[in-house]
């Protein structure tokens, strides 16, 4: 009997090897060839330095955020309103850890471990998804927080399962798969509140106020202001632009809004019959940017609350690696 | 109409006793050791939660008018059966630790004998609960075992949690007049029966984790008549902060 | 070990009768804590009836650059595939 195991996510074990090749043209073209073929890279593969920085940076970033996202929501899980609504939003952080594990794991791959990614997060190096700098302060922002950005987010992804690095690419269908039902346990929440009491009705309206342009602002700079993206289109990391991505969840998530009757907080919005798609207002980046570098309402506290558990547990990993190492 | 109060007083009993642990439980989302076990708390957290949730549901049957909400969300600390074991803050990991591997071995133990219940629902919840359970010991007694065969500070931290987490113990296997006629007309089980088990196991994992034993000596009671410590008040002030605030909001 | 334990490849048999396929991969500080750890991180939805975790700097793989060697000689031999041969016209069952 033969065992067919389908085995992909081998580490790199001496990435510095494949640096050194570099300058070997026949390399670069292979891989170049890849690219244009829709072939995915693998970690064994050689790639350009830059591609696999890029890919540390981006898929990092992407795992932190989906672990540094579970303090916003963990904020209310001891809160929630009912013994149904505990479990789903408990189930979601939850499927949050699992997926920032999927994340860590795809980018360790390229020859970084998950402690030195942990560290560069709490020494600031590394950055994580602007929206959880900002605090989740009724249970309607439970509403908003799933209904706005897991939908910002899941629109990301969706587009990322065709990223061309074959670890993150298979860590997003996995998680979208999973993500299916975030959205609409926040949508549901939102919704319900929006039909609620008048004082359910301005929390509701209040969530998505404070949340929707920094819902918005999660798909980053412009594509003229990011200097980023043309690496990252080129080799297909990215396969939309964060523009493009903008767009498609204004237009879909608008009508969303409308159906239970909430108002988007953007004057500026109105359908464009010749582009058929929404316009909308002008963002502020001011705001973004100062969050981006650490002024946002929560930075701070997201951090330390990170780096407190993580040397609260140390002598527990300590105790377990002594462990490990006497007995296996 | 006796029974049926037992009853509901008996159900009340493990249900608030799951639901308080994994409200404890649920407190480690986000603050877990390594993210990996952070994983492993929370969904011990909601497996305890839906097992509240099956006996609440099961007393909105028997008394009509309510659901499982209002029995989480609406009732005073005097109202609360849980045992005190549960309700004890989660402290440092090892603390969490020591606390549910006691609990732990109690249910297990526990609800093997409660599969033999005549309540058919009764029965099915323990069927359906002792699997869950089943994991639960084992993951607080590996760890049990890990700290207390890892690091000379890990044993010294267990060794201290478990001596301090031990005076509550024995509350667990508290019975009111309730149950006692519950127990004759075969629908509970007499805790009495499964503590030579459980101080087996007990024994047999903390030998394994070379840890000592403590002493049995004054153990606090009075969870079975309602009466509890101070943090279950907080605990409860929070978890049902909602259901207070706005009486007649749907969510 | 790393501070947050070894890297562990874990495979999940999704039913009885077929084969461990590859899911990913968890930390663990041993084997039995990267079990629990592989349990808890991947069959949170019913997917799986067995697991296995293998450390993984246990596995040795084939390297990209050895490819051809490796991979290419199988290539020119379609005797190995059944559809080859040439069954006399009315044979059933074969």
């Amino acid at each position: 009997m033969t065992l067919v195991i389908v085995f992909y996510d081998l580490k790199i074990v001496n990435c510095e090897l494949n640096i050194k090749t570099n300058n070997n043209m026949s390399d670069l073209e292979k891989f170049l060839e890849k690219i244009e073929e829709n072939i995915k890279i693998e970690p064994k593969d050689w790639m350009p330095d830059d591609y696999r920085k890029h890919l540390q940076r981006q898929m990092s970033q992407h795992a932190h955020s989906e672990v540094i996202g579970m303090q916003p929501e963990g904020n209310w899980v001891l809160r929630a309103p009912s013994l149904r609504a505990k479990v789903i939003l408990l189930a979601k952080i939850q499927d949050e850890a699992g997926h920032g594990q999927y994340l860590y794991s795809a980018a360790e791959t390229l020859g970084k471990s998950r402690s030195t990614y942990i560290n560069e997060l709490q020494t600031r190096k590394a950055k994580y998804s602007s929206i959880f700098n900002y605090p989740t302060l009724t249970w309607a922002d439970m509403g908003a927080v799933g209904w706005l950005v897991d939908g910002a987010a899941i629109v990301n992804q969706v587009s990322l399962q065709k990223t061309s690095y074959g670890p993150y690419s298979r860590a997003m269908v996995k998680i979208c798969k999973e993500e299916s039902f975030h959205q609409r346990q926040g949508y549901e929440i939102i919704s319900n509140m929006a039909k609620g009491t008048p004082e359910q009705k301005q929390m509701a309206q209040d969530a998505l106020d404070r949340f929707w342009w920094p819902s918005i602002m999660m798909f980053g700079p412009h594509d003229a202001d990011s200097s980023r993206s043309e690496n990252a289109m080129k080799w297909k990391i990215k396969n939309e632009t964060n523009d493009q991505l903008r767009q498609k969840f204004i237009d879909k998530t608008i009508q969303q809004a409308e159906i239970i009757g909430l108002t988007i907080p953007d004057k500026d919005l109105r359908w464009n019959d010749e582009t058929n798609h929404y316009d909308f207002g002008e963002i502020d980046w001011d705001e973004f940017w100062n969050v981006v570098k650490g002024n946002g309402p929560c930075n701070d506290d997201r951090i330390e609350h990170h780096i407190k558990a993580h040397e609260d547990g140390a002598w527990v990993r300590e105790a377990a690696i002594a462990y490990a190492e006497k007995n296996g | 109409m006796e029974n049926k109060e037992a009853l509901i007083n008996y159900c009340l009993r493990l249900g608030d006793s799951s639901l308080i642990l994994g409200q404890r439980m649920a407190e480690w989302c986000s603050n877990g050791p390594i993210l990996e076990e952070d994983i492993a708390m929370t969904n011990i957290s909601l497996d305890l939660f839906g097992q509240s949730r099956m006996l609440y549901s099961y007393i909105a049957e028997l008394e009509g008018g309510t659901n499982e909400d209002e029995i989480a969300f609406r009732r005073n600390e005097r109202e609360f059966f849980n045992t005190l074991i549960s309700e004890r803050p989660n402290g440092h990991f090892g603390d969490t630790i020591a606390r549910n591997f006691l609990i732990d071995a109690f249910s297990f133990h526990y609800y093997k004998q409660l599969v033999k219940s005549n309540n058919e629902v009764i029965s099915a919840f323990a069927e359906k609960s002792l699997k869950e359970v089943t994991y639960h010991l084992r993951h607080s007694s590996e760890w049990m075992i890990r700290l207390g065969d890892g690091t000379e500070e890990s044993k010294i931290k267990i060794q201290n949690a478990l001596n301090k987490v031990w005076k509550y113990s024995d509350d667990m296997f508290d019975v009111n007049d309730g149950d006692k006629s519950l127990i004759e007309s075969g629908i509970a089980v007499n805790p009495e029966e499964i503590k030579e088990a459980w101080n087996e196991t007990i024994t047999s994992v903390l030998k394994r984790a070379k840890l000592t034993r403590p002493e049995d000596g004054y153990f606090h009671k009075g969870s079975r008549n309602g009466v509890h410590s101070e943090y279950l008040g907080h605990l409860l002030t929070e978890m049902q902060y909602l259901q207070r605030a706005y009486p007649d909001a749907k969510w | 070990m790393d501070n947050q334990g070894d890297i562990w490849e874990v495979f999940i048999q999704s039913k009885p009768g077929l084969a461990h396929k590859h899911v990913g991969s968890v930390h663990g500080m041993g084997k039995e804590m990267a079990l629990q750890n592989a349990r808890d991180m991947y069959t949170r939805r019913q997917e799986g009836t067995c697991i296995w975790v293998v450390k993984h700097a246990d596995i040795i793989a084939s390297v990209p650059e050895e490819d051809g060697s490796f991979f290419d000689p199988s290539n020119d031999k379609i005797y190995r595939e059944a559809t080859y041969y040439t069954m006399p016209e009315g044979a059933k069952n074969i």
